[in-house]
């Protein structure tokens, strides 16, 4: 059955373009697209006048974080499956990190399967580079490739041994596989829950100086020097650790990095009195940071931005904040919070889904994140000057860490299509 | 009277007014507490509770002494050995607590923040007995005290907080009070015991104790947190004793008549030597002692004042 999007404002990241037009798919793929009044739309069965909303590829989201196996009561494939499709995201590119790890085949199938099942947004595994995260053997990263996995990384552990390493990514590279590290010195950050300087010695919390994202960079950069290998940084944070990424990319390494949405709308005094939903990992940084990495977004330097969905209960929330629990839920903020840079006249519509939706969909090897003919019809309709304020009791995730709590906001989805089937709202 | 607060939760919150509503107030109690019958009864029937979640002597008896001064029932709890080791959070403390009733709560906490939590989720006054490296507000509000009835003011004076300022939430409390009172405030440590940002707070840095000791009218001493160091922050004791240990050559720097000040307890021959702390000419490290009951009874004064304005405005009988 053909379907017709009409009147929209048409988001297209690969072009770089953002027009009034149509959008025509069947079968779970786009037909066409066309300017309004221009091209004529194709015959087809249904249509829906869009009354100018946007419709843009979906967001492709890596790094979220579902409790399933083992925390299940933090977030499971089904309520994060809600909480994507009301976000907008119609891809969630999920972490190894649970309990039991997955950096197993049989694991990895597991979470597969359960995504299938219950989950109305696609579903795509990262596995763990090394066993059980663990940091001394690398994983059986030609199976797990082989059974789906689309990266392998060991999330915010950083893997200390550099000769593990550079074996991981050695072997790694023979199969053109993505690692994706967590850029940060261990030994200059451990026990730090914070950004370091002011803000921190007022609170009196253990800071970690931004210059430890910094060195993790530059002794990742030279691994991949050494092998060849390709990789990702997950979160790239801090002005300092730029000009390190642009020169790796100058030289032709196969680097790309990433950023949560968190990082480019909050700043370290967001905190405020110990308010630990602004916890999370990297800490927050100071706000000429937050500026510098909206610039290399703009640039395309920091080519992904992520929600870095991590639920955690109130329990693990509720504690003195050095204690606290570090993470934040994103999926159904993500686009509301993109729209906070839009609407600072930032970041462009094209620009931010080239962040969210093209990029990631270009570095897993994805055909999604496009709104071109052929293309997976992974769409999201929304509103970007909708404004609402967030109650986070209403949000779809299990967990309600969200440090956006009570904030205005600009931004909402009206509809997520999915393979050209609706899975939240309408028309 | 100024002093609109429900909780004592650090410095930070506390304007000029507030601070000196609280030290003259605490004037009234020094007299009391040189007389033969201390006792009032400003804290009558009320319950006063010490939580104490980390080591600690001096503070607490302290506290307990002002509470039973004022008439207050007086309960200490330790901490350390009880709950927490089994598990309950503090949320769940707070909450066994409510269903006990006290009116004030005294609590020390070795996180950072941990008693402004429990302040949220409790129905009495609270009083920050020390929270991590926070804030440590009656001790900067007694120091304020010394200073005032051994300079005749609080302001305009050069201060100097010499030692491990980067553990100390007194020292954040005190550059916090003294700065709002508009005094001139040096920092003097080793960079790894004084980190950076410290610059930010208007505050003059030095790492020489001779050149930040110049001129100043008041020296206050820290103590070495040698409990809270995760090592390596001084090459030896003996060596940081010797360049910042505080001794009658590196006094001499100082006004004739700057006093010594020390929120013990001492490491005597660490941080500072033995015969200065005991000059009687120049420490006035046993006077620190006793106005901190004053200022304690004065503060659990204000704050139950306010809880029971607060009932009385709710229609609960005190």
């Amino acid at each position: 059955m053909t379907t017709l999007l009409t009147n929209a404002r048409l988001i297209d990241p690969e072009a770089g373009t953002d027009y009034r037009g149509w959008l025509a798919f069947d079968g779970g793929r786009i037909l066409a697209t066309g300017k309004e009044g221009a091209a004529p739309a194709p015959r087809v069965d249904q249509t829906f006048d869009c009354d100018g909303l946007c419709v843009a590829p979906g967001i492709v989201d890596i790094g979220v974080k579902v409790c399933e196996p083992g925390e299940r009561h933090k977030e499971s494939f089904k309520t994060a499956g809600l909480a994507a499709a009301a976000g907008g995201v119609t891809t969630i590119v999920t972490r190894p990190d649970t309990n039991p790890v997955i950096d197993t085949p049989e694991t990895l199938e597991f979470v597969t399967r359960r995504a299938r099942e219950v989950t109305p947004v696609r579903m795509h595994p990262m596995a763990a580079l090394t066993k059980g995260l663990r940091g001394d053997e690398m994983t059986e990263i030609g199976f797990l490739q082989d059974a789906g996995a689309v990266a392998f990384t060991d999330t915010t552990r950083v893997v200390q041994n550099t000769k593990v390493l550079s074996r991981a990514l050695t072997y790694a590279r023979s199969l053109n596989a993505l690692v994706i590290g967590h850029p940060q010195e261990p030994g200059l950050s451990a026990g730090s829950c914070i950004t370091g300087g002011k803000f921190a010695t007022l609170r009196g919390l253990p800071g970690v100086s931004p210059m430890a994202e910094r060195m993790g960079l530059d002794r990742d950069i030279a691994l991949l020097e050494m092998t060849g290998a390709k990789y990702h940084a997950d979160q790239i944070t801090t002005a300092r650790a730029l000009p390190a990424l642009e020169r790796a990319k100058k030289n032709g390494l196969d680097i790309t990095a990433g950023i949560s949405i968190h990082h480019l709308t909050l700043n370290v005094l967001d905190i405020a009195d110990y308010r630990t939903f602004f916890k999370v990992t990297p800490p927050l940084r100071d706000e000429e940071d937050r500026q510098a990495v909206i610039e290399a977004v703009a640039s395309g330097l920091i080519d992904i931005v992520c929600s870095m969905h991590t639920p955690q209960d109130e329990e693990s929330k509720r504690l003195p904040f050095e204690e606290a629990a570090s993470g934040a839920v994103g999926l159904e903020t993500l686009l509301p919070a993109a729209m906070r840079l839009y609407h600072a006249g930032q970041l462009d519509l094209p620009t931010l889904f080239r962040a969210m939706s093209l990029n990631p969909s270009k570095r897993l090897g994805l055909p999604s994140g496009r709104l071109s003919a052929d293309a997976p019809a992974d769409l999201v309709v929304f509103d970007p000057d909708a404004p609402f304020v967030l109650d986070r009791s209403r949000l779809n995730s299990k967990s309600k860490n969200t440090p956006f709590d009570g904030a205005r906001m600009e931004g909402r989805v009206r509809a997520t299509i999915v393979g050209g089937t609706f899975v939240y709202g309408a028309l | 009277m100024s002093f609109a607060h429900a909780h004592l939760l650090g410095i930070e919150q506390l304007n000029p007014f507030d601070i000196i509503t609280l030290l003259d107030l605490a004037e009234t109690y020094v007299d009391l507490n040189r007389r033969d019958v201390k006792h009032s009864d400003a804290l009558t029937g009320l319950t006063q509770i010490n939580m104490f979640f980390e080591n600690s002597t001096r503070t607490q008896a302290s506290f307990e002494l002002a509470g039973k001064r004022l008439g207050a029932d007086v309960m200490n709890m330790s901490m350390q050995a009880s709950s927490i080791k089994k598990g309950e959070t503090l949320i769940d403390t707070a909450m066994t607590l409510n269903a006990m009733h006290p009116d004030l709560l005294v609590v020390r906490h070795p996180h950072s923040g941990a008693v402004d939590l429990l302040a949220q989720k409790v129905n009495c006054a609270v009083l920050n007995a020390g929270d991590g490296k926070h804030e440590h507000p009656t001790q900067a509000l007694l120091d304020a005290l010394t200073i005032r009835r051994a300079k005749g003011r609080l302001q305009r004076l050069n201060i100097a907080i010499c030692g491990d300022i980067a553990h100390s939430r007194v020292a954040r409390s005190n550059i916090l009070l003294l700065g709002k009172m508009e005094n001139r405030i040096r920092l003097i440590g080793p960079p790894t015991l004084l980190p950076s940002p410290f610059k930010d707070f208007g505050v003059e840095v030095y790492d020489d104790m001779r050149e930040g000791l110049k001129d100043v009218d008041v020296v206050m001493m820290l103590r070495l947190q040698k409990e809270r160091m995760d090592g390596g922050f001084i090459p030896s004791e003996r060596e940081y004793y010797h360049r910042y240990g505080l001794d009658a050559e590196k006094l001499s720097y100082a006004k004739p008549d700057a006093i010594v000040m020390h929120p013990g307890p001492m490491n005597r021959g660490v941080e500072i030597d033995g015969e200065i702390a005991d000059d009687i000419n120049r420490s006035v490290i046993q006077e620190q002692v006793e106005m901190g009951v004053a200022v304690r009874m004065a503060a659990m004064d204000l704050l139950a004042r306010n809880l029971r304005a607060r009932r009385a405005e709710k229609g609960v009988m005190v």
